[in-house]
């Protein structure tokens, strides 16, 4: 049986997604050093998930269709560049956001930058998917993906923890 | 080689500099206009299919050049920014000497102010010097111009050799020469077909 990962990078090039920008979490791990193993794609770090976003943006309104990796905590600075740039232009660029912030959160921070995430994307309007189960997650990211391209609109596909199994600790007794 | 520093370059015009650089534009170059003044001026120049003009997301000229040159690797790409908005976004700097694409070429138009919201100077205004900036992020090949002749040489020598470029530009208070339609969903057809990605039988 295929990992989430394998599922991704399979979706990725059969839609010939091949630019990287991304920074980096800890889930996505495994996700990354496909990428970078594979010359099919062009995958590098950014310093913000901004960055990102044009550089995707600008790939394919040159004929190279990207996607941007990022945690939850970079979706949350991205609100005005996803409005004025993608949004306002109908440019598809395509994020996945690794979903940090519940179902066993260790770290209030980022437990509190997660409730902005889905009422950031429904006030822009954006087309979202969660992706929750192994079995399902080739269609969706395979169908978001198409979609976006077909329609010239944005997209994001959040992975959640009861696909990837998340980030967490175990709560020492007395701790 | 005399090198020219931020505080003896020559305060120019923005409208001549960008008009100066169109005319040298033989390749259908991509040029990708930063948000407010530095877009307006290079839309008053004279529309071209390979112009972008942001209406937003102050910061990414860069970052968006930087996608069209890795898409394009044999077309040369323009990012017309401004000091405030590559204050927002200095780390795109080092993510564009990692890359190093060869077709990729800065201009940073230094005003020191916000001349789109009434003229308030950058907090970098007093002695941040983005020449040094970049070069202190690996983009070596990175220069003031010291007046508009020497902006012609240094824009002739980035279109004959391989990047990344940046070349600082000083500019004087006036403000911009006209105002760029605000019509992005047009904009971006009319980019992509510039760029020979889109092809369609709907008049462009």
């Amino acid at each position: 049986m295929q990992a989430w990962h394998e599922i991704v990078v399979e979706a990725l090039k059969a839609n010939d997604i091949r630019l990287i920008p991304y920074v980096p979490d800890n889930v996505l791990k495994p996700l990354i050093a496909a990428i970078h193993a594979d010359p099919f794609f062009t995958a590098f770090t950014t310093a913000r998930e901004e960055e990102a976003v044009g550089i995707v943006a600008g790939g394919v309104m040159a004929g190279m269709r990207g996607m941007v990796l990022m945690q939850t905590s970079g979706f949350a600075t991205l609100p005005n560049v996803l409005a004025s740039l993608p949004c306002a232009f109908h440019i598809p660029v395509l994020m996945m956001i690794s979903e940090r912030g519940t179902l066993g959160e260790f770290n209030l921070g980022q437990a509190a930058v997660w409730r902005t995430m889905r009422p950031a994307l429904e006030s822009l309007a954006m087309e979202y998917q969660v992706i929750t189960r192994l079995d399902e997650c080739g269609f969706q990211v395979d169908r978001t993906i198409r979609q976006a391209l077909m329609t010239q609109q944005p997209t994001a596909m959040i992975l959640s923890p009861l696909l990837t199994g998340g980030k967490a600790s175990p709560v020492k007794a007395g701790g | 080689m005399s090198v020219t520093t931020a505080h003896n370059a020559k305060k120019m015009y923005r409208f001549d500099l960008v008009k100066r650089l169109v005319a040298r534009l033989k390749n259908d170059e991509a040029v990708i206009g930063g948000i407010g003044h530095s877009n307006f001026d290079l839309f008053t120049a004279g529309h071209r299919p390979q112009n972008f003009y942001m209406l937003g997301s102050m910061g990414l000229a860069i970052p968006i050049a930087l996608g069209v040159a890795i898409a394009q690797p044999r077309r040369k790409v323009f990012a017309l920014e401004g000091d405030g908005s590559l204050l927002m976004q200095l780390g795109c700097l080092s993510t564009v000497a990692a890359q190093a694409p060869k077709n990729l070429i800065i201009l940073v138009m230094d005003n020191g102010t916000y001349q789109i919201t009434g003229g308030q100077p950058t907090p970098a205004a007093v002695g941040t010097d983005y020449v040094a900036v970049a070069r202190g992020c690996g983009l070596t090949s990175a220069a003031w111009a010291a007046d508009e002749e020497d902006f012609e040489r240094l824009v002739q020598r980035c279109l004959e050799t391989d990047g990344p470029h940046l070349i600082g530009l000083k500019l004087d208070a006036q403000g911009p020469a006209g105002q760029t339609e605000r019509d992005p969903v047009q904009i971006r057809d009319r980019f992509m077909r510039g760029m020979g990605v889109k092809q369609s039988k709907l008049p462009g």
